[in-house]
């Protein structure tokens, strides 16, 4: 604490305005996150029992990881004989490969896309193109991502990195190529964007023949499957199309329809920060006259089994995918959604990735130390998910491993850029002492690293956690008001 | 056509798959039938008092909260409110579902009321200006209504492809607190459309925009046997 380190307490504030004067440059990304980091956590103290949501959450989620097999077979029968028909994928190159002959089954080749996670895992957008066939994303983000031939960076808002006079121009310049242009002379007033996306997109809807969705949850009794949207553009997509197809992974199951009860109360305030967002869609199969004729279930593993195996790591398959976790974590706040290098950016990305594909490449074996273990993420996340924990744990796994110099110089540079943040390890403060072996101090790193690693003052790790200096700070100490939402939890 | 029934092809996807969940979860067999403890759900049935009037004025700040039209009236009232907003929106059609009582309609001029019978197109439906349905339930917490393709709401394409949505609620009867209280009414083999709020997207630096592919207004009736009080 004392003794002038960098990091010691009494100069926290300093280090902590530098830090915020650096973030007020990455404009987009700051603004997007502190607002809706504000807006959830009112929208989440309207509920005054949010712990025991948050704790039957988990243990639904628990409790159905740990029969997952029946759940699975139960989820099966039932969408089967309400009329649907569910395939089995162990992969992406299975799964992408199902949908594909699916697709070519109907005869069409134009498909509507409602925004998924789980397709972007699998990379569908480019096997469909491969196989002739055009993917429309539908989301107003998605789109503007996809005009742009750019990758989302965000789950919830994939183009958090894009501001308004982008959008505009991405619209202008590219909305031709794909179907009816953007209005002449249109401005960048987020009215006018979404209505020239509303024009775009509807021609496409109503002749669309085919749609591919994921799900936010499959009710295993009764085959129900759930998907949450705000546009409409998932509406569309579940309701015009003949042929529906669900690409989901097999976590995402709930036993009961009951279950419900708890989730619609905890994700939309997680994730858009609202009490109820605007539009659920709910289907059992199939519904004669009403909706898709022909409903396909694709249930995918990718990974999946491998994170179930890990009684650590396992947890990460609780998550529903709010998109809370990045919204208040420093890292991601600082270097954006790309770095995360898939489609799940951010703290969940962090402990996700690397357990889905495993931390044998450079890239993934990275991803756990992208983090300062502040604990932030595990504190908003409605599901509890002791991500700090998780990422402790697979970097426990990494430096147990026989290692190679590519993957040892992605490792430290991981941990580079975040002795390179002071601002963003400031933020630190969960189990700094439980986990000082695995900080990138500790890391016994031979060659040019060990050179690297004498050759810094390394910044010492507070003995007391921010968090908790922070809760005890006497009042008015403190450049700013700690971010919201992070007193309301635990 | 349970695959299960079929011959043992070594594996397939669906053998991998359950066979790696099962090594996953300590080997062997599926289990019997797992129950969830109900000791779990110590979360509140609902937040807030059960008093009707209160729940009836909860749900309409929900609603407006999140930009719906929200009007008042008796059952007496209800045909005149309809034909109303039909004319303030100066809708020359609307389509409604089978099942929708036809009084509601009574007091309808000027716009022409389609009747769905089942075959009216996505592409028919994009130049119906209104829609006006009933529903299954509202709930106050989340300021949302339900429609579950019964009577009166119709096929789920009907509040989709029009670009204004009336939406009556008969109170008390179908206006329930909580999710908790909702659940339980709704039956998930119907497909469901929940509504909170019309249309909106906050993709464009997180502002958010009403309207942009589902109804750009929604006015929800709140029908009571009482006159509104305030
Ligand atoms: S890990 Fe938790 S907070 Fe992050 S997206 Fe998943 S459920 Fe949300």
């Amino acid at each position: 604490m004392s003794g002038g380190t960098f990091m010691g307490m009494p100069a926290f504030p300093q280090a902590a305005k530098a830090a915020l004067a650096d973030t007020r440059l990455r404009a987009n990304l700051t603004h997007a996150t502190h607002t809706i980091r504000t807006k959830r956590a009112t929208a989440v103290a309207e509920l005054d029992d949010w712990n025991d949501l948050r704790e039957a959450g988990k243990q639904i989620k628990d409790h159905t990881l740990a029969h997952l097999d029946t759940y699975l077979l139960q989820l099966e029968a039932a969408v089967t004989t309400a009329g649907g028909t569910v395939h089995w994928a162990t992969d992406a190159d299975d799964a992408n490969r199902i949908i594909t002959d699916l697709v070519h089954a109907t005869g069409h080749t134009e498909v509507v896309k409602v925004k998924s996670m789980a397709t972007q895992e699998i990379g569908l957008n480019h096997a469909l193109e491969q196989a002739g066939i055009t993917a429309v994303e539908t989301d107003l983000a998605e789109l503007i991502v996809q005009l742009d031939d750019d990758l989302p960076s965000h789950i919830l808002v994939p183009a958090i990195h894009k501001n308004r006079a982008q959008i505009r121009d991405i619209f202008t310049h590219h909305m031709h190529h794909w179907g009816r242009p953007a209005p002449d002379n249109l401005t960048d007033t987020p009215a006018d964007l979404a209505e020239a996306a509303r024009l775009h997109l509807r021609e496409k809807f109503l002749r669309a023949k085919v749609a591919i969705s994921g799900a936010n949850f499959m009710i295993a009794e009764t085959g129900t499957i759930v998907v949450l949207e705000s546009e409409g553009n998932g509406r569309m997509c579940l309701t015009l199309p003949d042929t529906l197809i669900t690409l989901a992974g097999i976590e995402k199951i709930l036993p009961t329809w009951q279950d419900l009860e708890v989730f619609l109360q905890t994700l939309p305030r997680s994730s858009t920060a609202e009490r109820m967002n605007p539009y659920t869609t709910t289907w059992t199969g199939t519904t004669p006259h009403d909706g898709p004729q022909n409903f396909h279930l694709v249930l995918l593993d990718n990974g999946r089994t491998n994170t179930l195996a890990d009684p650590t790591g396992r947890q990460a398959l609780r998550c529903i995918r709010c998109s809370a976790c990045l919204n208040v974590c420093p890292v991601y706040e600082r270097t954006g959604g790309h770095t995360y290098g898939s489609p799940y950016p951010g703290p969940i990305g962090a402990i996700l990735t690397p357990q889905l594909h495993g931390t044998t490449t450079p890239l993934h074996a990275s991803l756990p130390y992208a983090s300062t273990l502040c604990g932030a993420c595990y504190d908003v996340c409605p599901v509890a998910i002791n991500i700090p924990d998780i990422l402790i744990h697979l970097r426990e796994r990494i430096t147990d491993q026989p290692r190679s110099h590519p993957l040892e110089s992605a490792v430290m540079k991981a941990a580079a850029w975040m002795l390179d943040h002071p601002g963003a390890y400031a933020l630190a403060g969960q189990g700094a002492t439980a986990t000082r072996r695995l900080h990138p101090t500790e890391l016994p790193l031979p060659g040019p690293a060990k050179a690297w690693s004498n050759s810094r003052d390394l910044p010492a790790l507070p003995q007391q956690p921010f968090r908790t200096w922070w809760k005890k700070r006497p009042a008015g100490q403190g450049p700013h008001t700690p971010p919201a939402g992070e007193d309301t939890q635990r | 056509m349970t695959p299960a029934d079929e011959a043992p092809v070594p594996a397939t996807s669906r053998e991998r798959v359950l066979g790696r969940v099962r090594a996953a979860l300590g080997g062997g067999a599926a289990s019997g039938t797992p129950r969830l403890d109900p000791a779990v759900r110590t979360y509140k049935e609902s937040h807030v008092p059960d008093d009707p009037a209160s729940v009836l004025a909860l749900l309409a700040h929900n609603l407006a909260d999140y930009r719906a039209g929200v009007h008042h009236c008796t059952a007496g009232d209800l045909p005149a409110v309809i034909a109303r907003l039909l004319a303030d929106r100066g809708a020359a059609t609307a389509v409604v579902p089978p099942g929708l009582p036809p009084h509601w309609l009574d007091a309808v001029t000027g716009t022409q009321v389609v009747h769905d019978d089942g075959t009216l197109t996505a592409h028919r439906l994009d130049t119906v200006d209104s829609v006006v349905t009933g529903c299954a339930l509202a709930v106050a917490e989340t300021g949302t209504v339900v429609l579950d393709a019964g009577p009166g709401q119709g096929r789920r394409i009907l509040s989709l492809v029009p670009d204004h949505h009336i939406c009556v609620v008969e109170a008390p009867e179908q206006v329930v607190t909580s999710l908790p209280r909702a659940l339980p009414r709704l039956d998930p083999r119907r497909p469901m459309t929940w509504i909170s709020g019309p249309s909106a997207t906050s993709d464009i630096e997180l502002d958010r925009v009403e309207g942009v592919h589902g109804p750009r207004t929604l006015d929800v009736i709140l029908v009571s046997s009482s006159p509104p009080s305030g």
